[in-house]
């Protein structure tokens, strides 16, 4: 309970958050925010389908590792040698963008890390990764659209809303905040006149489709203004190829980069689930992983003007068996790693309480043992990069967490 | 003419109105319930390839003529003019690759299979008269689902998995179904079962392979207990050992018919298994069906499938009474898929429930059509949907599309609708009158807001663009 408290010690940017939630933000000045907070970005990816985190970050240090990945295992040294990370994990060799984040110092690594989800299903793992709720039923919003629900009115953050990537917006920035949508284009536009007739028409009739309509139109005209519409970006491949991840990551970089545009976005790359033929330095998985690593990198090219103040989190629902199953793969799991990257990140290293990978180390004598709740760190970014306070944090954000303390000195 | 109630069941069941149903179909409910008692849907007809060997056959000669390419395209330049491989085998089934040259705006053979399926799958849905039918057909084909988008063979199987699985058994047993898609090739590769192998099987031992739990997870998460259904992760890895051999004949057909279901005993985990607390003696392909039997006749996969019918056709807003009736039913009929249809649309909750709910895309497509009369082609089908947020036989994940109203209520799902409108509005405009497809379309539901702006639109097409995306053609 002590360190529970201690932990809660509100930073002076927090304790304003604080104070702003109790006061009601909309009725200060707005120069308020203008001297204390930055104007931070935040992007949130989630991987569906659970990563396997000791493929993607193998600790090659550890002396149980190569025996218990077998055909799979990653070398230091070799052809297809996995990238120096910090001498005990390395990064996957599909991710070089990455690696080099990670020694500019722009890139850190979670390792054993999960929620408080201990079941294999990937749909209530992902649904209580996305809602912050410590049970799979309670979907009504995400966490992260409750963190500009929570943030004082005036400021940019809570003004442009969250921005959902995709036809559907992940569960993660669903909810009572505005939310944007974008999607690569696949159809010739409807035409102003049309839309702002039906505009009318749902005024008349029918509020949710008028508020989702209007909001579409906010979205487009900040996606024209950055070039984002015409045939030249039509669709390419989708959330699960390497193309596609290129392509939705570049284009919501633009979008969080633009003045007018949103601060926080979420985004979803698919295919994750590597149940056989996984593969090692090469393969199915690797293929996705350079795709995670081109979405890297066009990160940090589109958002460079504003790159300083950018932090990038990747989160799974949960990670896969520590052994290699029965079909060259990997079967649902525990722990597993989040990636942070961004110039606001305090980068260059592997936060972990490393479990160890022995038969005993493991949870239930299969997977990798989480000893770090992910929870913790969506808390220590939101509280470093916004000034959300822990109380806030722990009951409006991730409900019924006082236990779990925002990660601290991740952002810098 | 239809009552109001009338054209909201004939939505919220059926696949919406065409030209003339309205004036046609005088009692709904009527409608309905004979759909449900032809107890059979109309083949899904006119493909060039129709039956699980022909698609197989064809298939596996598309493999050989992939690989024979890849061989002439790497062996060096000298001997390629001396020995073209595809000249080396006798199959007449291979056309050798200068055949195969001036086809080549012709796209791969699995995705003209997919194409020609998928077109198909459309025509039936837009034929039928009330839809009742096809719209069960579309909710087991998502329960069940599986991905074109896992590689080719899968877009080979897609639609033949739907023709074969889940079509004959919509107004027939829930066990029937289950039974036939579990042991479905498209299923079996799908969720990685085919590769799976019994640890101290023949196969096991000697190629130092094993099990994978994937199918056998998703058949008591997704398929029958649902998610709390009371089974444990020792539940999931016995079912998986129960069901190694479950698997796909090759190419060379050793086993069994190519590209078939076979069970290979050789691969099969020796012994008996429990699971979920009854024991299972070994028997081979018995011991699998026999635990499937006792899944499909479980009280949680009765209760599982009871609710996710309420969702899918009344709302997202609980109908306890309804639900436990339909759960009553599936348990004492073993699983009468008929008996629940019947129950659904006979009940007073569905019937009366206040539209609210925004169609999925594939619902809202379809609807379109059949109100323009429209017979699309295959780019008019796969592109719009795929936009919209829902491609053919492309969920996300083996949890199928989202039933939720709420998920497709987005800026960009709207966006894309009003897009999808916009061009069908100007493919369907030539000799319509908006004013009377509007009537046509919507009957009593039509509200003086939307029939206003479609009198005052500034062409045909925008007119019929508004007609499509009022609240009341999207919502059921």
């Amino acid at each position: 309970m002590n360190e529970a408290c201690s932990q809660m010690t509100p930073s002076r940017r927090a304790a304003l958050g604080a104070a702003g939630a109790l006061f009601g933000w909309s009725f200060l000045p707005r120069f308020a925010f203008a001297a204390g907070a930055r104007d931070a970005r935040l992007i949130v990816v989630v991987l569906r389908g659970a990563l396997d985190g000791l493929a993607a970050v193998p600790p090659i240090g550890d002396p149980d590792y190569a025996a218990l990945r077998g055909p799979l295992a990653l070398a230091a040294t070799g052809e297809g040698a996995a990238l120096p990370l910090d001498g005990f994990f390395a990064a996957h060799p599909a991710t070089p963008a990455f690696a080099r984040l990670f020694r500019e110092r722009q890139a850190l690594i979670v390792h054993a890390a999960a929620t408080g989800y201990r079941e294999r299903s990937h749909f209530d793992g992902q649904d209580v990764l996305e809602s912050g709720r410590n049970s799979p039923a309670m979907v009504e919003s995400g966490w992260l659209n409750r963190v500009v629900a929570a943030l004082p009115a005036g400021a940019p953050t809570a003004r442009r809303g969250a921005l959902g990537v995709g036809v559907t917006a992940p569960l993660i920035v669903r909810g009572p905040a505005p939310v944007l949508g974008w999607a690569p284009p696949n159809l010739p536009p409807a035409g102003d006149d049309l839309v702002r007739r039906l505009g009318d028409l749902y005024g008349q009739t029918d509020p949710a489709l008028s508020r989702a309509l209007a909001r579409a139109v906010e979205t487009e005209a900040i996606a024209s203004a950055q070039k984002l519409g015409g045939a030249e970006n039509r669709a390419r491949g989708g959330p699960a190829t390497p193309q596609g991840m290129a392509q939705i990551a570049a284009a919501a970089a633009r979008l969080v980069a633009a003045e007018d545009g949103p601060r926080i976005a979420a985004l979803a790359f698919e295919g994750w689930d590597t149940h056989a033929d996984e593969g090692g330095a090469t393969g199915r998985l690797a293929t996705l992983l350079g795709g995670l690593d081109q979405a890297f990198a066009a990160f940090e090219s589109g958002l460079k003007a504003v790159w300083a103040d950018t932090a990038i989190l990747v989160l799974t629902e949960f990670g896969r068996t520590a052994r290699i199953n029965g079909t060259i793969g990997t079967d649902h799991g525990v722990g597993t790693v989040a990636y942070l990257v961004g110039g606001a990140v305090r980068g260059g290293r592997v936060v972990a309480d490393w479990p160890g990978l022995k038969d005993e180390q493991l949870y239930e004598r299969r997977d990798l043992k989480p000893t770090t709740d992910v929870r913790a760190v969506c808390k220590g970014v939101v509280a470093d990069l916004f000034g959300l306070s822990g109380m806030v944090l722990a009951e409006r954000i991730f409900p019924d967490t006082a236990a779990i303390g925002p990660m601290k000195g991740l952002v810098a | 003419m239809a009552s109001r109630q009338d054209v909201v069941a004939l939505r919220r069941f059926g696949l919406g109105p065409r030209p003339g149903d309205l004036a046609r179909i005088g009692d709904a409910r009527a409608a309905l319930i004979a759909e449900v008692e032809a107890r059979r849907l109309p083949p899904v007809a006119g493909l060039a390839l129709t039956t699980p060997a022909e698609i197989a056959a064809a298939f596996y000669a598309f493999l050989d003529a992939q690989r024979a390419a890849r061989r002439v395209a790497s062996a060096p330049q000298t001997q390629a003019p001396e020995a073209p491989p595809a000249m080396q085998t006798p199959d007449a089934l291979q056309p050798p690759p200068a055949l195969q040259t001036p086809q080549q705006a012709e796209p791969p053979l699995p995705q003209r299979v997919f194409r020609d399926e998928a077109t198909a799958r459309v025509a039936v849905a837009l034929e039928s008269g009330v839809g009742f039918g096809e719209r069960l057909a579309m909710f087991w084909s998502n329960h069940f689902c599986i991905s074109v988008a896992k590689g080719q063979f899968l877009r080979a199987q897609a639609g033949l998995f739907e023709r074969e699985a889940i079509r004959p058994h919509v107004f027939g047993r829930f066990e029937d179904m289950l039974v036939a898609v579990a042991s479905h090739p498209a299923m079996l590769a799908y969720l990685d079962n085919a590769q799976s192998i019994g640890p101290n099987s023949p196969a096991g031992a000697r190629r130092g392979r094993g099990l994978n739990e994937n199918l056998a997870r998703e058949i008591l998460e997704l398929h029958t207990l649902g998610v709390r259904g009371g089974y444990t992760q020792a539940d999931v890895a016995e079912f998986a050992r129960i069901l190694t051999g479950w698997t796909i004949a090759g190419p060379e057909g050793r086993l069994g018919a190519p590209g078939g279901f076979v069970f290979n005993p050789r691969a099969h985990e020796p012994g008996a298994r429990r699971l979920l607390g009854a024991t299972y003696p070994e028997g081979g392909l018995e011991q699998g069906r026999a635990a499937l039997a006792a899944l499909a006749r479980h009280p949680a996969t009765a209760a599982h499938v009871a609710a996710k019918l309420v969702r899918a056709f009344v709302g997202d807003a609980p109908a306890p009474a309804l639900v436990s009736r339909l759960a009553a039913t599936f348990r004492e009929t073993q699983g009468d898929l008929a008996a629940l249809a019947l129950i659904l649309v006979r009940s007073d909750e569905a019937w009366n429930a206040p539209a609210t709910r925004l169609s999925t895309p594939q619902e809202f497509y379809l609807a379109a059509a059949r109100a323009l009369g429209r017979r699309p082609g295959f780019g008019q089908i796969a592109q719009p949907l795929a936009a919209m947020g829902q491609p053919l036989w492309q969920p996300p994940g083996p949890d199928g599309f989202s039933l939720s109203s709420a998920i497709w209520t987005t800026p960009e799902g709207v966006k894309a609708r009003v897009e999808f409108a916009a061009a069908i509005g100007r493919l369907g405009a030539a000799g319509v009158d908006p004013r009377a497809l509007a009537e046509e379309a919507l009957g009593p539901l039509l509200s003086a807001e939307t029939r206003q702006a479609v009198a005052r639109a500034e062409s045909r097409p925008q007119a019929i663009a508004l007609l499509l995306m009022a609240p009341e053609f999207q919502r059921r």
